[in-house]
């Protein structure tokens, strides 16, 4: 949850959705991707099949115990299982204040709603409600004609892959990533993932505080470049920080004298690099990148 | 040149401990009762989240580390969704709904009701007539499901009235009823989230029950078997029937929002309308569970009629009574 990767640094622009607070600040909320709720869902999925399995089996040890033999109650567990936990299950969590499944939470997700308001029981009961006929519904028919031992049924079965695969794909295919249910519910998911605060880069060039660079020599990149430099160093790989290294030494025109590593090096440019761009925004100017001649 | 000298290292040195508090405070808050927050630091937590979004109005107007703002923009969405979202626990939220939102919404959705009762009224009396006038019809009427056990036109009046007094198979019933129940409630849930698709499949779901309703009533009264299916089917049927007609109301509001958005884009109206049933139909499943144990428990246990038919009635005043009576007491 706490990988530095770029994907967080930099989320993809066509997800981010303004969300103002009533103090005015613009949360800049980006919505879960298609891959991140397909994964929550079968998180989610494999969740209560466990539950079920462990209910099962309890049941049966319970019945067993008091050497008793009766597949009714069984079934009817199983029966009564499998609905209360397929729909209990995404309600009862999505009402908690994390507003999310487990499966959501270990993806860093949560329902929202769209307006921004509170996010209602109600809202919360449509959007899991539509799930029933998105997914559950031609599953069980699904299950129905496996258990009744008529496979044959290739009709039914195309009709309930296409049904669910209209639902299951819809999310594709609006900008906004919501399914029918977050449609009827007026919500969204979103990231909304625990970023640990990492340790700020500039505070290990103390060491090489011998580096000084000319004011050409910092003026080489742009707020891209930095971000980049300080990826680099927050993965720590040696290689790429060689031959970054070697690229901005040949590139600011700077002789390595002996005894200083590469890391080194990178941290201290790092360092001066951003000292000399937020200063410059300070100003109003923000370098995107190299090229810019902000 | 060393970190310190940085202006945004200085700003986040200063500032750090404050969002590392509101973090501990949050994830404390976050992981429920057990850790429940003091008053002071209940206080406190929105006093650390507005300065966490000044905080985050500061690093991104003048810092360039990219992962500060990701955790400002992360630590600040947290605290706005604890400070501006629901902040009840589950079990206030819960009895909240069964005191207030439920009936309320219920209310509320008293013409779609009104309709959805019509509906369901002219097709038990269809189905009724065609039943009545020609048996052929009970076949095309009855899904699989309900014809198995050979409750049908051919069966003898003898067998048919053991159906309704049947208690030698206790289990295999209650199993029975269980499966009704998630059978019920799927088509509720069904009649409610097809709703979007212009009523229609509201609409025919609740005639469906209806016509099935009409046909079994058909073939009993040609038996001169009326009174005592009644009382086998409406002791759980006022609830159930009743919860059904309330999942095909919830449709049709939605279904109607479709089609006559009113001055809305369709999409909102569509969402307006399903925040506002999706109460009702929280409440139609926890009905259909009642109908499930009246169906599978009491209905196995109690066989006289006088007795099937006041439960009905009682149950039936008690949902009328709790849906529809004024309670300023409450409110």
């Amino acid at each position: 949850m706490t990988t530095p990767h770029p994907a967080e640094a930099a989320p993809d622009q066509s997800l981010v959705r303004a969300l103002i607070t009533p103090e005015g600040v613009d949360l800049r909320l980006t919505l879960g991707s298609a891959g991140e709720r397909a994964a929550a869902f079968l998180l989610d999925l494999l969740f209560i099949a466990a539950a079920l399995i462990t209910l099962a089996i309890l049941t049966q040890a319970a019945l067993a115990s008091m050497k008793r033999q009766s597949k009714e109650v069984v079934e009817m567990i199983w029966i009564l299982g499998a609905f209360g936990l397929r729909s209990g299950y995404f309600i009862l969590f999505e009402l908690t204040g994390r507003a999310a499944t487990l499966g959501k939470r270990a993806l860093g997700l949560r329902v929202v709603a769209r307006d921004g308001g509170r996010l209602t029981a109600e809202a919360i009961f449509a959007r899991n409600a539509l799930r029933e006929i998105e997914v559950f519904l031609p599953l069980s028919f699904l299950a129905m004609s496996a258990l009744a031992g008529d496979p044959a049924d290739g009709v039914a079965l195309l009709m309930a892959v296409i049904w669910s695969g209209v639902f299951l794909l819809f999310p594709l295919f609006n900008r906004d990533r919501l399914r029918m249910g977050d449609i009827v519910a007026g919500t969204w998911v979103v990231k909304s993932p625990r970023v640990a605060l990492l340790p700020d880069l500039a505070n290990g060039a103390g060491s090489a505080a011998v580096m000084v660079f000319t004011p050409e020599q910092v003026a080489a990149y742009g707020v891209k470049e930095l971000d980049i430099l300080a990826e680099v160093l927050r993965r720590g790989d040696a290689r790429t920080i060689k031959v970054v290294a070697t690229r901005i030494q040949n590139k600011i025109g700077w002789t390595v004298v002996s005894g200083e590593t590469d890391s080194a090096f990178l941290t201290a440019y790092y360092a001066a690099l951003r000292a000399r761009l937020e200063h410059r925004l300070l100003f109003g100017h923000r370098r995107r990148d190299k090229f810019d001649k902000a | 040149m060393s970190g310190g000298e940085l202006r945004s290292g200085r700003f986040r040195t200063e500032r750090e401990a404050d969002w590392r508090r509101l973090e501990s405070l949050l994830t404390r808050a976050e992981r429920g009762r057990a850790s429940r927050l003091s008053d002071a630091e209940l206080l406190e937590l929105p006093q650390l989240y507005r300065a966490a979004l000044s905080s985050l109005s500061v690093a991104r107007a003048t810092a360039l580390d990219a992962s500060l703002i990701a955790y400002l923009e992360g630590l600040a969405t947290r605290a706005y969704f604890f400070v501006y979202g629901t902040r009840a626990r589950l079990r206030e939220r819960l009895a909240g709904f069964f005191r207030r939102d439920w009936p309320a919404a219920v209310r509320g959705l008293w013409r779609e009701t009104l309709a959805s009762a019509v509906i369901f009224a002219a097709a038990v009396l269809v189905g009724y007539v065609l039943v009545i006038h020609d048996p052929d019809w009970y076949g095309s009427i009855m899904p699989g499901v309900f014809a198995q056990g050979g409750r049908d036109p051919a069966a003898s009046t003898a067998f048919l009235k053991s159906i309704l007094y049947d208690t030698s198979h206790n289990d295999q019933l209650s199993s029975f009823a269980t499966h009704l129940f998630t059978n019920n409630a799927t088509v509720a849930i069904m009649a409610f989230a097809l709703g979007f698709a212009f009523c229609i499949p509201s609409v025919l779901l609740v005639a469906q029950q209806g016509l099935i309703l009409g046909a079994l009533v058909a073939l009993y009264v040609s038996r001169g078997l009326g009174f005592e299916l009644g009382g086998w089917l409406m002791i759980h049927g006022v609830t159930e029937l009743f919860a059904i007609i309330l999942a095909g109301a919830a449709g049709i509001k939605i279904g109607w929002a479709v089609i006559f958005p009113g001055g809305r884009p369709r999409l909102e109206a569509a969402a307006a309308s399903g925040r506002t049933t999706g109460a009702v139909m929280a409440g139609v499943v926890v009905m259909l569970m009642f109908a499930g144990i009246l169906e599978g428990v009491g209905r196995q246990t109690i066989t006289l009629d006088w007795a099937r038919w006041s439960i009905a009635w009682v149950s039936l005043t008690l949902w009328l009574g709790y849906f529809y009576l004024a309670r300023e007491r409450l409110a």
